[in-house]
């Protein structure tokens, strides 16, 4: 296994800035995303939702629309077959399968405006579109609910009739909105408080906000006479998108072939399945094709956002400004069915500090909104939000300089987290010194100007991947990736394989294989592609190189210990031999003279991913008579291990801070009093656009490099989302001069916060 | 439903294709010429990921009906490469890492070569005033700038007298 | 969208002719930046569109004794690119170019901006406050209008079923003359305007306003001209009273609502912000026309 800690000056590819191998499809628009697919006797596929946000579906009426010509298949709930369920892993997390199957298509009740009722497939888009219409449903409408606390208070209209919160005993007697509540914690936080010097207790809230993911969820789905089905879609795991569709639709695995499309866009977005199931079923009734793609609008009302939070936090800390103790209960939307991610912002909120007493409360609550999915990190920005706040208010009350304050309390190695982890290869006092001797913490404010500085952390984890490496007859190499690519990541792939196999970047080329071609995958996310998929490259050009090492040995008939491979070169070390040095172009030449094909393919449960850390600073102005916030500086210093392609790294950490700086200041679901979404567009979901950011500076520190991973690589993806939201609220409140506490930090907030609304 | 026969050219070809019925160019684009390289993010003008060039400006291809494009010359990013050659645009883009997900990216390309064709040496903020119509998620549009103005360099110096 | 049916016309009698025969049925199309967008969300279901760009003309800009002429299905990007009508009313130029993003731009009209009737038109106060006629063919031939009496309502127009909207006109002033506009959006483009102030005024040789007018959007139902803000300007060389009545004059007139883009209190505050500021944007400007 290769050393993690090699310095970086002996790679010839790893660490440099080669053009991604599947670059050139990108800017020339022949890239097939998933809309882009067109086959013979294709049909269009759409989805009647409910106008309601809650409500008993007393009948579906279908026979209208079977009638009208060009209209072959229509489906609803009744045509899923989930039976009892039972849990899949999804990326980060598990995913209950009824609660899935019942968001793809509503089973009995709908819970949010937009929610899947029935779907048709027409010969036309026209056409589809009016049968929609001609589809009747009947619905009882019901009291809905939205807002967490509201849906937690009592009197709230109850959705789930078997929702009896879990993890609180005794088992409650009424059902709740309240999926779950969460415990964490050690020590005596009562003791803490009591021995406090200094106590900070604020109230957070943060509003629902969507991935933004520029690409709408789309697929084709084909079904064959004798079961067989191939599934073009847009995703982030090809095996979870089989997975969840054969669990839906009751259907052996190995009879889904699933064809990873590129990806415009996932960010958690697309670790789930919205689409792929209806048309399949769809396919299944009438032996086509059929394209499903959500428009826009379906996007905001039908695919997960991520939670809007509710949180409650005080912190007891020492006059030095040692943070000895901390209480929180966070309040995560889950939307319709339960699953926010509530118990990871628990498990994060607190890990970059070394904090003895610790007590988290997290619940997850249900409400009238579309079920949530993953969000790049998610549930740690919002927790990280009120905890940064927190920290900067403490920062502002002891007159310590924010980074100070934060390397007093990091985690160093050696340190346990709450969730029980012990931190490890840890570069995050580094990367907090780093960000203080850069120019931008360095530079004088200008008048009217403020600085916000906040901290984030992210697990990253490894989990199973498949990877295979080829070795062309002619001496190249492809390797075959199980993971959807959604940053760049087959850059990273070939310049492991290459590196390991000693060939030039541009004789390694990368392909993401579907379900049938390469072995099981967990989905791209989690920040774990560079590392797990990564690790199982480079074990399986070791595996090419070790055979090609074979292979010469049998050539010169000697002694495997006496082969040197470097650089592509295997040479001889034993003078007694008479042999030249074979290129791997001449191994391959003749492979089928020494064993046959050169190939090697490795499945692997990855182990040892380390965490990140990041570190934001945030420059920004206000205009003072009317609340409009202008971010002028923005830098991202983060922990990341080894950048393996360092501008894809950097793109990372700048698009996850673009995000954070939208979530801080724009970006909001926004209902009306009747539950409906009244902002389902990008011209009212207000995502950052050019005009809106400056260059956004980065800072790799890659003091640490993870000696798990063959090239010290951590996973650098969600981190970078983290910090934001506080950068952006402690320079604002440092404005305004008062605490900020509610995102987003729209130009309204924010001049009612300056009393001059 | 009415449609006609529309004949234009794109990407310096004579097209001819049936729109109408309500399409916009941008399904007689993708459904009918099968030119997929020019996206839907929206349906409706707010992402840009539609952008194309018609009769030398820039317009979201969703916000024009098929038969509007009747004689006109719509410029594509299937048509920005020379006979293969990549333009400085498309060049700077990959050795920027100006994409990540490339969804945005045709877009982004076509609204970059509008730009460069009107102004030749923009400042950043005119690139990003420019560039505001074409959402990108992924890169936070750091090195997309970077991409364009040292684009629109390759492209002055490739204009000096050798 | 099935079953529409698109017609380009090459005359205004054809495309009136057309309007007659479609009835409740037709929808004129220009630049279309709102038409396609209410077509595809179902609020507009027309059988029938008429395309006013082939007509000869309507798309021109011309520069006459009198003043301006603007096709009114000129898009806004050439309008930006007209030198001599940026120069000369340099508010009404970038209000338009405020519209949307520059793919936007590049078919958007004033026309279309105007008639589409959102509260929160860019171009429409920034053409009130130019003090714009607009030229309106019908079966009867021509006829003109204020600007400010198009706009009845949200989406509402004082056009006839089977009237076009042709042209607008901007008359010649004085030598030291300016305008501006201003509009307050959360982000920096691509947003709906929050509120909208647009100031044009005259001044004499030494420095005085002469003449005014001051028009907001986005908080009525329709554009509004506050004659008592531009009363304020007249006779003052902005001092800080005049500015503080042209502020006060400008809350009293708002009657905005809250909605997902601003509320009440914020749009008032801010309109009359806007209205100080652009009125300041435009006496810099006037002084500079006269050098």
């Amino acid at each position: 296994m290769s050393d993690g800690n090699q310095s970086p000056v002996s790679f010839k590819v790893v660490g440099h800035r080669p053009i991604r191998p599947d670059g050139v499809d990108k800017v020339t628009g022949r890239a097939q995303f998933g809309a882009d697919f067109h086959l013979p006797g294709m049909l269009t596929g759409r989805i009647k939702r409910s106008p309601h946000p809650h409500a008993r579906i007393l009948k579906i009426d279908t026979s209208a629309a079977e009638k009208l010509p060009g209209v072959k298949a229509i489906v609803t709930g009744a045509d899923l077959d989930v039976g009892a369920g039972g849990d899949i892993e999804a990326g980060e997390h598990a995913a209950a399968m009824k609660d899935v199957a019942a968001n793809v298509l509503a089973s009995g009740k709908v819970f949010y405006q937009g929610h899947a009722v029935a779907a048709v497939a027409a010969t036309s888009p026209e056409i589809a579109a009016e049968a929609l219409d001609l589809i009747e449903v009947t619905y009882e409408v019901l009291p809905h609910v939205i807002d967490v606390d509201e849906a937690i208070a009592a009197g709230a209209a109850v959705l789930h009739d078997d929702m009896f919160t879990k993890g609180v005993t005794p088992k409650p007697a009424k059902p709740s909105n309240v999926a779950q509540r969460h415990v964490m914690g050690r020590g005596d936080v009562k003791a803490a408080f009591a021995a406090a010097d200094v106590v900070i207790e604020g109230r957070y809230t943060t509003a629902a906000v969507h991935q933004g993911y520029i690409e709408p969820h789309a697929c084709v789905a084909s079904w064959g006479a004798d079961g067989q089905s191939t599934i073009w879609c847009s995703s982030q795991g090809q095996f979870l998108v089989r997975a969840m569709t054969a669990r839906i639709l009751n259907l052996p695995l190995s009879d889904i072939k699933v064809i990873p499309a590129e990806i415009g866009g996932g960010f958690g977005g697309k670790t789930t399945v919205y689409l792929e199931p209806v048309a399949l079923a769809l396919s299944r009734k009438c032996g086509r094709p059929v394209k499903l793609v959500m428009s826009r609008e379906e996007v905001f009302l039908a695919s997960g956002p991520t939670s809007g939070a509710s949180m409650d936090i005080k912190l007891a800390a020492t006059k030095d400004g040692k943070i000895t103790g901390a209480e929180m209960e966070l309040r995560y939307q889950a939307g319709a069915f339960a699953g926010s991610p509530v118990n990871l912002g628990c498990m994060t909120a607190f890990a970059c500090y070394d904090v003895e007493n610790l007590a988290l409360v997290g619940l997850d609550v249900v409400s009238n909104r579309p079920k949530v999915a993953a969000y790049r990190a998610p549930g740690a920005p919002m927790a990280a939000f009120a905890v940064e706040s927190a920290i900067d208010d403490l920062a502002r009350k002891l007159n310590m300089d924010p980074i100070d304050l934060r390397i007093l309390n990091a985690v160093r190695d050696g340190a346990k987290t709450v969730y029980g982890a012990t931190v490890r290869y840890s570069a995050f006092v580094e990367t907090l010194e780093a960000v203080k001797a850069h120019p931008h913490y360095q530079a004088k404010l200008k008048p009217g100007q403020a600085r916000g500085v906040a901290a984030g952390f992210w697990f990253n984890i490894g989990g199973e991947s498949s990877a295979a490496v080829h070795v062309d007859e002619d001496g190249g190499a492809t390797v075959v990736s199980s993971n959807p690519d959604i940053g760049g990541s087959r850059a990273s792939m070939a310049m492991m394989a290459a590196e390991t196999l000693g060939l030039p970047i541009e004789r390694v080329r990368c392909t993401i294989a579907d379900t049938t071609s390469i072995g099981f995958s967990g989905s791209t996310g989690g920040s774990r592609v560079t590392f797990a998929t990564g690790m199982a490259v480079v074990e399986a050009a070791q595996k090419v190189v070790a055979d090609l090492k074979r292979r010469a040995a049998q050539t010169w008939e000697c002694d495997i210990a006496h082969v040197e491979y470097r650089d592509g070169v295997a040479t001889c070390l034993d003078p007694s031999k008479d042999a030249k040095p074979l290129s791997i172009k001449a191994l391959a030449g003749k492979s089928a003279k020494t064993g046959g094909p050169i190939a090697a393919e490795v499945s692997l449960n990855a182990q040892g991913a380390a965490a990140g850390y990041g570190v934001h600073v945030c420059d920004l102005e206000i205009d003072a008579e009317t609340g409009r916030t202008t971010v002028v500086r923005y830098t991202a210093a983060q922990d990341v291990g080894r950048a393996i392609h360092p501008a894809y790294v950097e793109g990372q950490l700048q698009g996850g801070a673009a995000q954070g700086v939208g979530w801080a200041l724009n970006e909001e679901y926004v209902y009306n009093a009747k539950g409906l979404l009244d902002n389902a567009s990008f011209l009212d979901y207000r995502m950052p656009v050019a005009s809106d950011l400056p260059m956004i500076d980065t800072i790799l520190v890659e003091a640490k490099p993870n000696p798990r991973h063959p090239y010290g690589a951590k996973g650098v993806g969600e981190v970078p989302i983290v910090p934001p939201l506080a950068a952006v609220s402690n320079a604002v409140s440092a404005l305004v001069g008062k605490r900020m506490t509610a995102l987003p930090l729209s130009p309204i907030v924010v001049l009612a916060a300056m009393g001059k609304a | 439903m009415s449609r006609t026969v529309v004949n234009a050219i794109v990407n310096g070809e004579p097209v001819e294709f049936l729109g109408g019925g309500g399409q916009s160019l941008l399904d007689a684009l993708r459904d009918e010429l099968r030119l997929t390289g020019t996206k839907e993010g929206c349906g409706t003008g707010d992402c840009g990921a539609c952008s194309v060039i018609v009769d030398g400006r820039l317009v979201c291809a969703c916000l024009m009906l098929a038969p509007e494009a009747e004689g006109k010359r719509i410029e594509t990013i299937e048509g920005l490469a020379d006979n293969g050659h990549l333009h400085p645009l498309q060049h700077q883009f990959l050795e920027q890492a100006a994409l990540q997900c490339g969804f945005c990216t045709p877009g982004l390309l076509m609204a970059s070569k509008a730009l460069l064709d009107r102004n030749p040496d923009p400042t950043e903020t005119e690139v990003r005033y420019w560039l505001a119509g074409n959402i990108c998620r992924c890169t936070g549009y750091d090195k997309v700038v970077r991409a364009v103005m040292d684009a629109a360099a390759d492209l002055r110096q490739e204009e000096k007298p050798k | 969208m099935s079953g529409v049916e698109y017609i380009s016309p090459g005359s205004v009698a054809e495309a009136i002719s057309a309007l007659q025969a479609a009835g409740e049925n037709g929808r004129l199309l220009a630049g279309g930046t709102d038409l396609l967008v209410q077509m595809r969300g179902g609020r507009a279901k027309p059988k029938v569109v008429i395309d006013l760009k082939a007509i000869p003309g309507i798309a021109a800009i011309r520069e006459e004794a009198s003043g301006f002429v603007i096709g009114a299905a000129a898009s806004g990007a050439t309008i930006g690119e007209h030198e001599a009508l940026c120069k000369a009313w340099p508010g009404v130029v970038e209000a338009v170019n405020l519209i949307g993003s520059t793919q936007v731009q590049g078919r958007a009209s004033l026309g279309g901006n105007l008639c589409n009737a959102s509260p929160a038109a860019d171009s429409v106060p920034a053409l009130i406050a130019a003090g714009a006629v607009c030229v309106i063919a019908g079966p009867n031939g021509l006829r003109e209008a204020p600007v400010e009496s198009i706009q009845t309502g949200p989406g509402k127009t004082a056009l006839a079923k089977d009237e076009v909207l042709v042209a607008f006109k901007l008359l010649k002033r004085a030598a030291q003359s300016g305008d501006a506009y201003l509009r307050l959006i959360p982000r920096t483009e691509m947003d709906i305007a929050v509120v909208g102030a647009a100031v044009s005024l005259t001044l004499d040789a030494s420095g005085k306003c002469i003449a005014a007018r001051v028009s907001v959007g986005a908080v009525a139902p329709t554009a509004l001209l506050v004659e008592a803000a531009g009363a304020a300007l007249v006779g003052s060389s902005f001092e800080e009273a005049a500015l503080a009545k042209l502020e006060a004059a400008v809350a009293a007139a708002c009657k905005p609502i809250s909605d997902k883009r601003g509320t009440i209190e914020y749009r008032t505050k801010v309109a009359a912000v806007l209205a100080r500021r652009a009125a300041l944007i435009a006496r810099d400007r006037a002084q500079g026309a006269a050098s």
